[in-house]
Parts: C-alpha cells; structure tokens; sequence
C-alpha cells in the first residue's frame, strides 16, 4: 500500500453502512463528522433525528441566503427544519436522551475499549474544550454505535484492552464501524460481524490491540 | 407591577454584585442574551460565576465578558470556540467546572423547580463521578447532582408579553427556559413586547411567573457557523 492509503471502507461507506443499522422509525441523534454523514443514506427509511440543542426533525442545510440564526444544530451549524419538527429546551431535550427514548447514537471516538468503554472528550495536556452532550448520550440512548478509522495517524489500534484517556462512558459502546468493518462489544472482547470489502479477519486482528473473541 | 424596563442597565439596576452566579441562556451564540451581557460589561461587576452551556467566542456572548476579566468560574458542557477562554484557563486565571449538557440543563431546572439534587446515570465511571456520592437502584448505579440557585438568570426569548409570559423561536430556546427557572431574579430580553391577548395562553414556552424583569431591544442574532447547501440547477 502506498503510505497515506487505507485499506477497507473510507468515510462515505462506513456512513452507508451506520445507516443500516437504523430502522424505519427510529429516533436518532448522530454525532459530528462522519457520523453526520449517515444522513445521506437512510434511503425510505423515517428516521427522525434529534439536535441536543433542542429540536426533533433536524431537516438539510439551508439554500444560501436563507439561514435562520435562530435555527441551529448542536454542531452551530445553520440547518432547517421539516414538516414534522419539534422545538423544546434542553432540559426536556436530556430527559429524552437520559430517559431512554432515543433509540441510538452513532458518533466518533478517540479510543474503545474491549469492554465497550468509550473515550472520546479528552486528551490530557492538550486543549480542554469539553464534553458537551457525549457523556449524556451514551449513557441513555437505547443503542451506541461508535463509527472511527480502525487506526490512528500514527497506525496504531484505537480498539484497545484498556482505554488510556479519560472515558466519556464506561461500558457503553454496543456497536463500532471501522474502516476495516464491524465489532461488536461482547462477553470477553470484541467480536467480528463484517469485513469491509477486501480485508480478512486476519487483517483485522492485526490492526486491533482489543482481544477478539 | 411593572416588569418592563427601558434597557439592559436600567433592568440590572440594584442586581449586580461582585462574585455573584448568573446563570445565562443560549446555546453557541444562538438565543443568547446579548444586551444583557453588554450591560453587564459595562457595569464592570466582576469575579462573577456563570452557569451557562457555552462561553461564547472572543468578541460576542460572554466571551466579551472574558476579555474584560470579569469572570472567575464557568459551569459549561463546552468552551471549544473560544481562544481567549483557553489562554484564560491554561494559564489559571480561570476557573472551569464540566458538566455534562444534559445534567447542566437539570441542574437548572431542578434548582428552580425546589429539587436540591438528583440522581443521574450521566457520567458514572467518569472524571465527572469524583467525590459525587453514588447509589444504585434497582441493579444500576446512579450518581447525585446539585440543583442550582443562581442569584440571578439572564435569558433571550423572542416574544412577551408585559407579564413576562414568554415565547422563544426555533433552537434559541436551547437553555433559556431552565436558566431562567433557576434565578432569584430573572431578566428577560426580547425582540418584541406585544400587547396582553395577543400570545396563545395555550403556547406560552415559559409562564412569566419565572420572569421578573423585561426588556425589549434590537439583537445582532450573529451566527456561529454558517452552513449552506448549493442550489440544483432547474
């Protein structure tokens, strides 16, 4: 491979594939980046998306010109709404995450542990901007799949035995989509469900420090 | 009684002390109560704690509060768009205490709502769980947060009336309904005062019995992230 090349999946076919994880109905909140993009693949499926900020039926970016300042996504970014939104405050916006009646979260990580432990608001040292609504979203919602590159910059595993950064959560990652394919948090460690197309289990074990059970 | 004010700084008349909480509305710069914070400003109260989701950028929201040093503790979820909280904070001018958004929003509500405290699942087995007592109820663990009581709450609506019955618009509800729940005395600051009668009492978002003084003024409303798609070609 030439150096920068990743193999398997890249950001737009993991989001295709997050976005078989929902169902027809769901309430969803999505995090930022690529889980932001999986969006674009629910296809005939009514999922309904949840902005933290405080709003059900986030709807697309608007056409240039017609931004609203009032009308924002929990990224700040400028969005519209649908014909079946709904607005309400942020505390009723976390009673429903808290309250268990988002169905998932699919968001980013910087690191998983084989226990299903989830770090992704901190890096000692460096700038300290928050958590946000992470923390609260992975420990309400009904399902939290975690969609990342397998690696970091410097080729090391971001699926590991222990997490070494401070955790947003603790044993509360169901699912993770990597480039490489699919994990899910089981008794022991994680466990293949998929590989991306062209890599082997092989290939995953190797790219991964978690034990795969 | 008469609620309405004819700006920012007479409604803060006889409100503001150094080293006082206020709590503040808005999330990003969206809904946020900007005549207020000016005011504040320019009263120059300082050492003051805010209990607010986010700090604003440098020149807008309470980052202007920042730059004139006025500030000794924030209680937000996240501070990530503003350089000069950073340089504030790493170089311990400033205090920062983390919550996670959700429990910073019930933390408001319950504090106006006569809720001392509650328990949450929001950060068990997190740096957030230090030194907070923990129970388990029925098989899970829980962990227990503080109501707040902010000695005053500063909020932006979009609509009153002269009672202080409010109406916010889209996403700039965000925080401004828990926020002003939680203050001894809440300021409010809209873009319209209409006449009594005309909001429905059926869609009022915040009964103005949370809401002691009024003001209505022009917003700048600046966006924080403007984000457009391309239009198809017909």
């Amino acid at each position: 491979m030439m150096p920068g090349d990743v193999k398997g999946w890249d950001r737009n076919q993991m989001a295709e594939r997050a976005a078989r994880e929902l169902e027809d109905g769901m309430y969803v909140n999505l995090g930022i980046g690529i889980p932001t993009l999986v969006a674009n693949y629910v296809g005939d499926k009514e999922i309904t998306l949840q902005s933290e900020n405080g709003m059900l039926g986030m709807g697309a970016f608007p056409y240039e010109g017609e931004e609203d300042p009032d009308l924002i996504n929990a990224g700040k970014q400028t969005i519209t709404e649908l014909n079946r939104t709904a607005y309400f405050d942020s505390a009723t916006s976390f009673g429903m995450i808290r309250g268990g009646k988002i169905a998932a979260a699919i968001l980013g990580a910087m690191e998983v542990a084989e226990n299903g432990d989830l770090a992704n608001w901190m890096i000692p040292g460096k700038l300290v901007k928050g958590m946000g609504g992470a923390m609260d979203l992975v420990a309400g919602v009904g399902r939290v799949i975690v969609v990342m590159d397998h690696t970091n910059k410097a080729g090391a595993s971001k699926l590991l035995k222990e997490c070494s950064l401070p955790l947003t959560g603790k044993g509360v990652v169901d699912r993770i989509i990597t480039n490489l394919g699919v994990l899910d948090v089981a008794e022991g460690g994680l466990k293949i469900v998929e590989c991306a197309e062209g890599v082997t289990e092989d290939e995953i074990r190797a790219a991964t420090d978690a034990t795969i059970v | 009684m008469k609620k309405v004010y004819a700006n920012a700084t007479e409604a803060l008349d006889g409100l503001l002390q150094d080293g006082m909480t206020i709590a503040a509305g808005g999330f990003g710069l969206c809904g946020i109560p900007e005549l207020l914070l000016q005011a504040i400003k320019d009263h120059g109260a300082k050492d003051l704690t805010f209990a607010s989701n986010n700090a604003g950028v440098d020149d807008f929201g309470i980052g202007i509060l920042l730059q004139s040093r006025q500030v000794k503790k924030m209680m937000s979820s996240y501070v990530g768009e503003n350089a000069e909280f950073m340089r504030q904070y790493l170089a311990g001018e400033l205090e920062i205490e983390f919550n996670p958004q959700g429990t910073l929003a019930e933390r408001m509500r319950a504090g106006g709502a006569g809720i001392p405290g509650f328990y949450t699942k929001t950060g068990v087995g997190t740096q957030v769980a230090e030194g907070k007592e923990h129970k388990d109820f029925d098989g899970e663990t829980y962990i227990l947060e503080r109501g707040i009581v902010a000695d005053l709450s500063i909020v932006k609506a979009w609509k009153a009336d002269d009672t202080g019955n409010l109406v916010f618009r889209k996403t700039a509800r965000n925080f401004n309904p828990p926020a002003a729940m939680c203050g001894k005395v809440c300021i409010a600051e809209v873009e319209e005062i209409v006449p009594r009668g005309t909001l429905d009492p059926d869609n009022i978002h915040l009964p103005g019995i949370y809401v002691h003084r009024l003001i209505q003024g022009d917003h700048e409303k600046r966006i924080e992230q403007v984000t457009t798609r391309k239009r198809e070609n017909a």
